[in-house]
């Protein structure tokens, strides 16, 4: 037997918490930025445990149950399964990363800070791992307040606006989802998201409801063109804020759309379904081309992500193994990547307190061992086959040929897009000559051991998800395969139920889905 | 035999680790020499790999070592596996061999560069790469080290990423371009590979013999030309050709390495691989064949007036991977492979002896300004003459023989693109000579220069004069009615086909006066400065400034598509993404929200509150909801 913890979930979910609290109350700098970091790190092992006591099946594992309010049936449930899995560990990895970054940069008002990124880590681990659709909205939201001010306070310039904006734009897209989680409740009497992948829903309110939701996750994640707060968000955040914004809260989007979008709605989301993958591949097209004209390297990261992000969506919509087990490792990946690149820009703007890319060139001379990392990390954003970005990218674009070859072409063009502006910004910042003598030897100073040291368990598990994505794949694919199966098992009963000519056009989509 | 393959990888990856990690400590001359070692291992290695295979009987060279299962989902499943059979042999022993060479020249060429740590890294990073490219067993190991190969050719054009001069503007641009070209012809791969998986359910390269048969001609075609755009990117093609020639700002060894033997022949390599897919289409093979022939005498046509040592050799090789291509489209895929050893030997050659030259011009090329080396640089002049000899074609050099074959077997399929070849070898002929001669022969023009000119070291001249040497003899890899090499790729590409005893006595004849022809229209023209060849070339005068501007291709692309997309992403950024789409979202928000109220009230430093406000709201329109019903 392997060494595990009672109520497992439970821990890894509030130890940030309890970390925010103590946070909050020990006095010093010194003591916050320590435990601050211990709690994190905490946290990070803590939910490894996960992974000993893992068994390769479809299904809730370590699951949690307690009525929290019996009338309405409203439980405090966790859960976590193939897809959930390695978007937690994400959170809990790229946390103490992040939390790091801050202790040697953020001075301001620290102990309000560190409890803010702590209670944000707490939210986004309880969104992927409830089972609640009351809970699960909770965490959506509280996820919203601690950004909102990390954004807010510790951002750039610009703070307050971009931070208005993100908070009132997401905050719009949940209001509608509230509306979209009494309808569900309303029409099947229950707030289990387990038990409503099984349930029928009518379609007119199907329709509705799937809107509602998609809207809300479509902003978050974001799809074209719901993505304008995002370069204003990532271009004013605190590099740490970024980290996490990019990283993992940008997957709340994606993961709720795969989590409850797709499974409880099962028909509005395929009628849907071309809609969506219209804006995602738009999305991998646009984001390509808007950051190949940026100046700022934060917003063309950022427009980056709009491309990105339009891949996972895609491979979702593909609706079929391949195309979704790709997503769910893209979105992994894509945390990665893209955490590792904010974190680069980051040390980069604490030297020079810019982030234009005129500002730069030929730093590879003056700073070598960042360039180095640097390019490592283009690569994998730029999906180098042997590194991350590529297994999922690839798998994505597989599975949305089988289902919209039209899509998968233009996706695959956007491969030579993500080529073209990351070598770009590459070529302005490394390459060419020094201009400037505050990015000569003399001036600009290279990384250090620690920052290399933060870097690196990012770099290695490009290599890792590059070389032997089975390690992941084994874990996500039962899921991904158990829904697939069930969304297919639910079409056809659909048709059956139907039955008559007014809904002939879900023969059609039947037999998309039986490919 | 076989258990030691998986060194193949280990030894240029330990290479390029302990350089990446000691680099900075270690002294220049133990760099160069464990970069050189690492690669020489590997040719044992490959060697042994060939012994092995040897020792088989014919029909059962097809051995693949699966390593581990690459990525699985569901019914899609790729292994990381690799296959060694006489195709993949023969290239890793042709890429480890002339590999190992040049990173022996290196020693000398880079003994004064100061990144030279960088710089052996990425060379063994690349060989890498490049086995990993030929020695998978599928489309998606394959594409990894396909790329791979591209990043490495990327780091190296743009080694001097500090530097620019007036011919390649700032080589790091020439790298980058390199890299996004080639990204095109991989698109190609990309569809491709979705396509082959879909219709044949296996990216395995042993398993599309078999698989083939159920495949459609329409799907066949579009496969076989999206492979063919990638062939295109990665063998420098039309329409892709263009990032060839500025990738000769790389430092010099590494053209002769990557930019002429090696990573630019994986497009042919890729074609001969999946020559199972070609087959089952006349459409792309016969598209493939004119891509190559026009590509051939289009290059030939561009090298004719080219004035930089490099740049001719550069479209020498685009030229001489059109040869190839045009051979794998009329199915002559034995003959191909034997252009290509051969070629990756004597082009590899010229390189180097244009790279002794360089060292010893301190970086000039410009044959303009050369003239007269001969007498101090013997070695390289010697060397080149034979460099030279094999790429024009003159009996009995290897490239009289590897070239012959290829144009036996167009005149045997297809007269037009015989014709067409055969003036691309009379070109050919004529500009390896023009360069040998102005370079080597005459007066010295610029006396300054050639006032310091001097021999290369013996690091340098020693792997001239082996692949001299191979040069000189790799006919004998597949004289014709001998056909070694034909043979022993017969189980991957099947037997040779039978060619009538005339055509191929024809076409040898033809081959050797066109060689020759061209040997001596370079010699009248440039040694002896005669009038008659400066009259037979008057009528094509209008085609000079043509030439010279490379057929303004570069002109062409940069503003029908390059321009074009990014004024569109200029219009976006600055345009289209804030004022209409945040525009429209920020009006929205305007009206739904006082906003500026909400500014004020964060700015009054009550944040707090309103966000909690906010939050208390929501939580209070749940209940609302929940205890309303």
């Amino acid at each position: 037997m392997n060494f595990t913890l009672p109520y497992l979930l439970s821990i890894i979910t509030f130890l940030p918490l309890a970390g925010a609290v103590v946070v909050l109350f020990v006095p010093g700098e010194g003591a916050k930025k320590t435990l601050a970091l211990l709690a994190t790190l905490l946290t990070f092992v803590v939910s490894l445990l996960l992974l000993p006591n893992w068994q390769n099946v479809a299904g809730m594992q370590f699951v949690e149950e307690l009525a929290w309010f019996p009338p309405l049936s409203i439980r405090y449930a966790l859960g976590v399964d193939g897809i959930s899995l390695f978007l937690v560990l994400l959170t809990t990895l790229l946390m103490p990363i992040a939390v790091y970054f801050s202790n040697l940069y953020v001075h301001k008002r620290l102990g309000a800070y560190m409890a803010l990124m702590l209670l944000l880590e707490t939210a986004m681990i309880g969104v992927f791992l409830s089972l609640d659709l009351v809970l699960f909205f909770v965490f959506f939201e509280a996820s919203l307040i601690p950004m909102y001010f990390l954004i807010g306070e510790w951002g750039g310039q610009n703070r307050i606006y971009a931070a208005v904006k993100f908070f009132i734009y997401t905050f719009a897209g949940s209001a509608l989802m509230v509306v979209a989680i009494l309808l569900v409740y309303f029409s099947t009497g229950t707030f289990d998201i387990v038990a409503l992948q099984s349930a029928q829903i009518a379609p007119a309110v199907q329709t509705w409801a799937f809107i509602a939701f998609a809207l809300a996750f479509a902003v978050k994640t974001p799809l074209f063109p719901f993505h304008t707060w995002l370069p204003d968000a990532h271009v004013q955040a605190p590099t740490a804020g970024s980290i996490i914004l990019a990283g993992v809260l940008l997957k709340m989007g994606t993961y709720g759309y795969l989590r409850l979008a797709m499974p409880i709605f099962p028909q509005a989301a395929v009628q849907w379904g071309p809609v969506v993958a219209t804006l995602a591949a738009i999305g991998i097209i646009y984001g390509a081309l808007v950051a190949l004209a940026q100046k700022d390297i934060k917003s063309l990261v950022a427009y980056s992500s709009v491309a990105h992000l339009g891949y996972v969506m895609l491979g979702l919509v593909a609706y079929n193994a391949i195309g979704i087990s790709g997503s769910v490792l893209q979105m992994v990946n894509h945390g990665l990547s893209t955490g590792a690149l904010f974190l680069m820009v980051g040390f980069l703007y604490e030297r020079r307190h810019t982030r234009l890319l005129d500002e730069f060139g030929g730093l590879w001379k003056s700073i070598p061992v960042f360039c180095g990392l640097f390019l490592v990390v283009t690569m994998s954003s730029a999906g180098l086959p042997g590194l991350n970005g590529f297994v999922g990218e690839f798998t994505i674009m597989l599975g949305t040929f089988q289902a919209m070859p039209f899509f998968a072409v233009v996706a695959a063009l956007g491969v030579i897009l993500a080529a073209w502006y990351l070598l770009t910004a590459y070529r302005k910042m490394a390459q060419g000559e020094i201009t400037r003598p505050e990015n000569d030897k003399a001036h600009l100073k290279d990384l250090r051991l620690d920052e290399v040291l933060l870097v690196l368990p990012l770099v290695l598990l490009f290599f890792v998800i590059g070389l032997f994505p089975n390690l992941f794949f084994d874990k996500i694919n039962p899921s991904v395969e158990a829904l697939v199966a069930q969304q297919q098992a639910r079409m056809v009963q659909h048709v059956t139920v139907e039955n008559s000519g007014e809904f002939s056009t879900n023969l059609f989509i039947v037999e998309t889905l039986g490919q | 035999m076989f258990d030691v393959a998986w060194l193949l990888f280990a030894l240029p990856a330990v290479g390029a680790l302990v350089i990446l990690l000691l680099g900075t400590r270690l002294p220049f001359k133990v760099v160069g020499w464990t970069a050189s070692a690492a690669v020489m291992a590997t040719f044992g290695v490959a060697a042994a790999l060939y012994f092995g295979l040897l020792a088989l009987p014919v029909d059962q060279r097809s051995v693949t070592i699966v390593y581990w299962q690459w990525m699985t989902i569901g019914n899609f499943q790729v292994p990381a596996a690799i296959l060694i059979d006489p195709l993949s042999v023969l290239m890793a022993l042709v890429v480890t061999g002339v590999g190992a060479l040049i990173h022996i020249y290196s020693i000398g060429y880079m003994a004064h560069e100061e990144r030279y740590q960088r710089y052996f890294f990425y060379l063994n990073f690349f060989i890498l790469a490049m086995l990993t490219l030929v020695m998978s067993n599928n489309f998606l190991g394959m594409f990894v080290g396909w790329e791979g190969v591209g990043l490495a050719s990327y780091l190296l054009i743009g080694f001097w990423f500090d530097r620019r001069d007036d011919m390649y503007g700032w080589y790091a641009d020439a790298g980058k371009k390199a890299f996004i070209v080639n990204r095109i012809g991989d698109f190609g791969m990309l569809v491709a590979m979705f396509l082959i998986w879909s219709s044949l359910g296996t990216l395995v390269f042993t398993d599309l013999g078999e698989a083939v048969h159920g495949l459609a001609p329409a799907a066949a075609t579009t496969i076989c030309l999206l492979l063919l755009l990638g062939a295109a990117g990665k063998s420098a093609q039309i329409p892709l050709y263009v990032w060839l020639p500025d990738a000769m700002a790389g430092p010099t060894p590494v053209s002769a390495l990557i930019h002429a033997a090696t990573m630019v022949t994986a497009g042919v390599y890729m074609i001969v691989r999946t020559n199972a897919l070609w087959h089952m289409s006349e459409t792309a093979m016969l598209t493939a064949a004119w891509i190559g022939a026009l590509t051939s005498l289009f290059a030939a046509s561009i090298a004719l007036v080219q004035t930089d040592l490099k740049k001719i050799l550069a479209y020498s090789t685009v030229s001489q991977l059109g040869y190839m291509v045009m051979a794998v489209g009329l199915g002559a895929f034995g003959p191909a492979m034997f252009h290509l050893t051969a070629h990756a030997f004597f082009k590899a050659l010229l390189f180097l002896a244009a790279g002794s030259v360089m060292h010893a011009t301190s970086g000039v090329l410009d044959i303009r300004r050369l003239g007269g080396l001969r007498k101090k640089m013997p070695a390289t002049y010697w060397t080149f003459a034979i460099g030279a000899a094999a790429l024009a074609g003159i009996i009995p050099f290897s490239g009289f023989f590897s070239k012959d074959a290829l144009l036996v077997a167009a005149l045997e399929k297809n007269l037009a693109i015989y014709l067409v070849e055969i003036v691309a070898a009379l070109l050919t002929a004529f500009y390896s000579f023009r360069a040998f001669f102005v370079t080597f022969h005459g007066r010295p023009r610029d006396e300054q220069l050639y006032a310091h000119v001097h021999e290369s070291p013996q690091i340098m001249t020693i792997p001239l004069w082996i692949l001299a040497a191979l040069s000189v003899v790799a006919g004998l890899l597949n004289l014709p009615f001998i056909l070694t090499l034909d043979k022993w790729l017969a189980p991957v590409v099947g037997a040779h086909e039978k060619i009538n005893i005339t055509i191929e006595l024809l076409g040898i004849l033809i081959s050797i006066i066109i060689s020759f022809f061209g040997l001596l229209m370079a010699w009248a023209l440039y040694v002896r400065r005669e009038s008659w060849p400066q009259r037979l070339a008057r009528p094509f005068r209008f085609l000079q400034p043509m030439l010279e501007n490379k057929w303004y291709i570069d002109e062409v692309y940069n503003m029908a598509i390059v321009g074009p997309l990014k004024a569109a992403a200029g219009w976006f950024a600055r345009f289209f993404d804030p004022k209409i789409i945040d525009g429209a979202v920020n009006a929205v928000g305007e009206v739904a929200i006082d906003s500026g109220e909400a500014v004020r009230k964060l700015q009054n430093g009550a944040v707090p509150t309103y966000a909690f406000s906010i939050f208390l709201g929501v939580v209070a329109v749940v209940l609302y909801f929940v205890f309303a019903h």
